[in-house]
């Protein structure tokens, strides 16, 4: 393991609200942790749980969902249906060991850029405390 | 166990001992059950917040903690400064990791822990918010012998923790007088700087913040002013001799915390209401509150 | 297909973007590591990727090298997916075999560690090239544009947008929730800096409105409902009662002079509360339409039932007042749609340390708008509430604007329109002017030389933010007058100025219910509240949903020549769209695979578009691709995995995480 870890977070951010916050904040300079690898999806709703899963099957430390607001879907009520899907993805992943910050929803407009850094280097900070996720994976390697 | 936590700080043991006196009687004639905080230390005030942010936040934090071991909910803090500075603590322990962070570790130190489930409340919004208007009205006993007053604020117990009332034109006390039966003058300085500790510092400065006050409230009819704060009720009430020194047309009037205005509202005891601490102004206040009406109408 | 069949060979190209990726990511690390990268055949770097050569390098690979897949690695896809889709196809191959790696706002822009940058950056283009493998070709669908445009709020921009686009022949709906057009402008007495009467220019666009044969004008409306999609929008308006008939009344205003109530007593809404009106009521003289509204609010009539109805006899055989009108519904299609539902002023109240609402004679600089207008509640004479002209006047300037505590956006306006007052007011009375200002903005044609006007017109300016305004005099000058307190900070002290009448320059900030239309329109709001733009510079009136477009200080603050540039900019592309007929949407539709189906119907409940049925006789879901907006919520929420999404498929996104997380 190296001396200073670096979690890696998969990010899956909606088309319409938080990539646009994510690019917001690259066009506004801000400065944030380079833990997350976004991908894009047109809402948080296709968030399918097991692109989650397996996130963290093939090493990922953390995974962030980022969607609108409640009411605020582009596509009416796509976030609403993550909210649900997530909860219940929430208990699943604590059963298998998963500790709950692994694992986060977000609403972030495309208004807030800064929100985009505070949610990643929160995020960020708490893994570095928890450590990899993969601890038993990575020491048989 | 008393619902109210009393955090005195060190005016109201000092030059602003009517305050407590009146305020004590006044949470006693209400039937408000309130104890001292055992133990309490300084609250830091203005100036160590302005020097070391960390270790003022410590410092006072430190009382937030006890009255929270202690199992209380509310901590009164009559002094503005106080009130600021203990508010300013939790807001500041919440939002800045590095000075929770600071507060957190020196507290564990003494096995203390600061949560900011404590409310930290000033006596004119509990009296207005949780005794309400209604209930000191019905309760009044005396009529107010005094003429008019201007109700002023200072800026501490406004800005930025005002709490619901408006910060620029705040109106809780003078809501307060008019239920006490007293009327007020419409005072627009009510929270303007009362010159704070620079009648110490640069005391012309200070001074004449002073005059301004008094002569405003004096032009507007007035006959005393109300506070809810020592060091402006002490900066307003001591120089007044000075002023009147400097100019003929300077009129000296008493300058009340608005406890001591509740409490002999309420009935109670003027001898306990440390009305003849007063420096200025005792002309009116000797007129006002003659001895016999005094012990006539005592029963606290 | 030729494209597809044999081995995947991909191109990719990492763009330096002059130095904004390049001087944090090791471009050309990052090119020769995607050199290794499986089915990679080319892999280049390129000062600009989106420039003509840049776009060639991409067509030329894909001819000479047999590319049958690209990834870009450059700015974000809501910039530049088209350009390069556009780029694929000159080459000849399928545009959706391209996939874009946002290296620059995603990364460069927001990393200061060249390592670590450039390594997010292997691991982007390392996802992305797994995932263009799985990429297929797909057709996108077109549909039709109808011909009608609504145009959302009947100011200046509205109008000028209105007309532009009957004008080229098309039908449009003008809805305005007022009971006239005109919005502000119409409030306003001079125009900044050629002082040109507001009024004046006004009035004949209004009445061109009124008359065009290809404008409906419903005033005193409200848009309730809006559903469809680009090209395709229907969308319900309320019209709310005005209890006198448009198709009857002949704007002969008898009516009004024959209401019961001989004064008037309803503070009037146009002219800020200056002077009063009768319940029933025109705005003002040049109202469009000429019809009067009544005010069930304060009408005898609505409020007790015991009025004579005198209004209703004098109207006569006409019988254009109907008390009973009720609410009326209308429904309609069309193509593209226009915003211009404007702004509000600042509530002065909201400062009280200016004494608005306190001091009789503080005025906002809307009322004295209506104050200086020989129309107006006074004829143009400026007097005071309390009587009187003022003898000096302070204006105070940024109220509610570049500020912490209320606003912190320049409103943009203020500035001038001040000028613009501090010229008016000493026209009128000769008066003393003062104006306290932060910064004096005056980048526009013309104002900077109305500045200079006005500096030798002998207006006082004094740089520094108003303390306060109060009654509370120290001197005997001051008695009776209102004191600005102000630190002026170019001469370095505190200055008290006693005034007669003080003037707050109110800035510009979004409407109450903004984010209510935003909600209703499914548009987006920045931060500050105002209408968001697709893009700040190159889709100024364009919004992220396609065919509604944005114009005035809906958007954002702005004086009157750019309101009406930006009308006309959205007018313009609105017509673009509907010139065209057709637009081609992104084939990012969800399709079920019928044999897998196994008819649990879980999709039908998820979908908001009603796009997914269920087909009787085969017991499986059917997903009509022309009403699907391609969520992908019913491609998650399949539990036999047998719906799936062109473009978002679980393949290509399995790929991306794999990419990402594979170390190397």
């Amino acid at each position: 393991m190296p001396e200073e870890y670096e979690p890696k977070i998969v990010a899956f951010f909606c088309n319409w609200c938080t990539y646009l916050a994510a690019d917001l904040a690259g066009t506004s300079r801000i400065k944030y942790a380079p833990s997350t690898r976004v991908i894009r999806v047109m809402c948080s709703g296709r968030v399918d749980p097991q692109f989650v899963l397996d996130a963290f099957a093939k090493g990922a430390d953390g995974v962030l969902i980022g969607g609108c607001h409640p009411g605020d879907c582009h596509y009416q009520e796509g976030n609403y249906k993550a909210l649900r899907r997530f909860r219940l993805l929430q208990r699943l992943l604590c059963q298998m060991g998963i500790e709950e910050e692994r694992v986060r929803l977000e609403w972030i407009s495309a208004a807030e850029g800064d929100r985009v850094r505070a949610v990643i280097d929160e995020m960020t900070a708490q893994l570095k405390s928890l450590g990899p996720a993969r601890r038993s994976h990575a020491e048989a390697a | 166990m008393a619902a109210y936590c009393y955090y005195p700080g060190c005016s109201l043991r000092g030059t602003g001992i009517a305050y407590e006196e009146s305020l004590l009687a006044v949470f006693k004639l209400l039937h408000l059950p309130i104890e001292e905080l055992r133990d309490w230390n300084c609250c830091g005030a203005t100036s160590y917040m302005s020097i070391d942010e960390g270790s003022a936040c410590v410092l006072s934090a430190r009382n937030l903690a006890l009255a929270r071991q202690l199992h209380y909910r509310d901590i009164v803090a009559p002094c503005s400064a106080c009130y600021l500075v203990l508010r300013k603590t939790q807001d500041y322990v919440q939002r800045y990791p590095r000075i929770g962070r600071r507060v957190e570790e020196s507290l564990g130190a003494g096995r203390l822990h600061v949560l900011n489930e404590v409310r930290v409340r000033h006596p004119l919004e509990v009296l207005h918010t949780d005794v309400g208007l209604a209930k000191i009205k019905a309760r009044v006993l005396r009529q107010w012998p005094g003429g008019k007053v201007a109700c002023y604020y200072g800026c501490q117990m406004v800005r930025p923790y005002a709490d619901g009332d408006p910060d620029h034109n705040p109106v809780r006390m003078d809501e307060l007088m008019h239920a006490a039966g007293v009327s007020t003058v419409d005072f627009p300085l009510k929270t303007r700087c009362c010159g704070g500790t620079l009648t110490g510092t640069m005391p012309p400065v200070g001074i004449r913040l002073n005059e301004i006050l008094l002569a405003e409230a004096h032009h507007r009819g007035a006959e005393a002013m109300v506070t809810v704060c020592p060091l402006c009720q002490y900066n307003l009430d001591a120089y007044q001799s000075e002023l009147r020194h400097r100019s003929k047309t300077f009129a000296e009037m008493p300058v009340f915390f608005f406890t001591q205005v509740l409490g002999w509202a309420l009935g109670g005891d003027p001898a306990r209401l440390g009305l003849k601490r007063a420096i200025s102004g005792r002309r009116q206040i000797a007129q006002w509150f003659p001895k016999q009406r005094a012990e006539a109408a005592a029963h606290v | 297909m030729s494209e597809s069949n044999g081995t995947v060979r991909i191109g990719v190209y990492v763009c330096h973007c002059g130095t904004n990726i390049a001087g944090i990511v090791d471009v050309k690390a990052l090119t020769h590591y995607a050199a290794g990268l499986p089915n990679v055949a080319v892999s280049r770097d390129y000062k600009y990727m989106c420039s003509d050569p840049g776009q060639d390098l991409i067509r030329q690979d894909i001819r000479d090298q047999h590319l049958n897949r690209i990834v870009v690695a450059s700015c974000s896809p809501h910039l530049h997916e088209a350009t390069f889709r556009n780029a694929t196809r000159a080459g000849g191959l399928n545009p959706f075999f391209v996939q874009m790696v946002n290296i620059r706002e995603h990364d460069s822009w927001v990393h200061t560690n060249h390592a670590e940058a450039t390594l997010k950056a292997l691991d982007m283009v390392r996802a992305a090239v797994r995932r263009v493998a799985h990429h297929e070709a797909l057709e996108k669908a077109r549909v039709s544009i109808r011909p009608e445009a609504l145009v959302v709020g009947g100011g200046i921009a509205g109008i000028h947008a209105a007309l532009t686009m009957a004008n080229a022949g098309k039908h449009v709906y003008l809805v305005e929730r007022e009971p006239t057009i005109g919005g502000h402008m119409a409030q306003f007495d001079k125009t900044f800096p050629t002082l040109d009467c507001s009024a004046c220019i006004l009035t004949p666009k209004m009445s061109a409105v009124k008359n065009h044969p290809n404008i409906t004008l419903w005033t005193y409306s409200d848009v309730t409902a809006i559903e469809g999609y680009v090209g395709n929008y229907n969308v319900t308006i309320t019209r709310r009662p005005r209890y006198v008939r448009e198709d009857l009344c002949v704007g002969c205003l008898e009516c009004l002079e024959g209401c019961v109530y001989k004064q008037a007593k309803v503070p009037d809404e146009f002219n800020m509360g200056l002077s009063k009106r009768r319940p029933i009521y025109i705005p003002f003289p040049q109202a469009v339409p000429q019809t009067p509204v009544i005010d069930p609010e304060t009408c005898i009539q609505f409020k007790s039932g015991k009025c004579k109805k005198t209004c209703i006899e004098v109207c006569g055989d006409r019988h254009a007042i109907d008390l009973y009108m009720e609410p009326r519904t209308e429904h309609i299609e069309v193509g593209t749609v226009v915003l211009a539902t404007g702004f509000q002023t600042y509530d002065a109240r909201r400062s009280p340390y200016y004494g608005y609402g306190t001091y009789p004679n503080v005025y906002t600089a809307l009322e004295i708008e209506r104050l200086v207008n020989a129309s107006g509640p006074t004829g143009g004479e400026v007097v005071l509430r309390t009587g009187g002209h003022p003898k000096s006047v302070g204006i105070i300037h940024c109220v509610g604007s570049r500020d912490e505590n209320t606003n912190r956006w320049c409103s943009r306006v203020c500035c001038m329109y001040s000028l613009k007052l501090a010229h008016l007011l000493k026209e009128h009375t000769g008066a003393e002017v003062f104006n306290f200002y932060i910064d004096m903005r005056t980048p526009g044609k013309g104002f900077e030389e109305f500045y200079q006007k006005l500096l030798s017109e002998r207006v006082h300016f004094i740089r520094g933010r108003v303390a306060e305004v109060t009654d509370a005099s120290l001197h005997s000058s001051e008695e009776g007058r209102l004191v600005i307190r102000v630190e002026d900070t170019l001469a370095g002290f505190v200055r008290r100025i006693p005034v007669d009448m003080v003037v707050l320059a109110t800035g510009l900030e979004p409407r109450a219910d903004a984010q209510e239309v935003r909600r209703l329109f499914n548009i987006t709001c920045s931060n500050e509240g105002f209408f968001l733009e697709r893009h700040p510079k190159l889709a100024p009136v364009q919004t992220f949903t396609d065919g509604i477009f944005l114009a005035g200080c809906c958007q954002g603050p702005k004086d009157i020549p750019d309101t009406v540039a930006q009308a006309g900019a959205a007018a313009a592309e609105a017509l673009a769209l509907m010139d065209a007929g057709c637009v081609e949407t992104e084939p990012n539709t969800a399709y079920v695979m019928e044999e897998a189906c196994c008819g649990c119907k879980t999709c039908i409940s998820v979908c908001p578009y009603h796009a997914i049925s269920f087909v009787d006789e085969k017991q499986v879901s059917a997903i009509n691709p022309v009403l699907c907006k391609g969520c992908g919520t019913c491609v998650a929420a399949c539990p036999s995995a047998t719906i799936r999404q062109h473009l978002f498929e679980d393949e290509q996104i399995f790929a991306e995480i794999e990419g990402i997380l594979e170390y190397a």
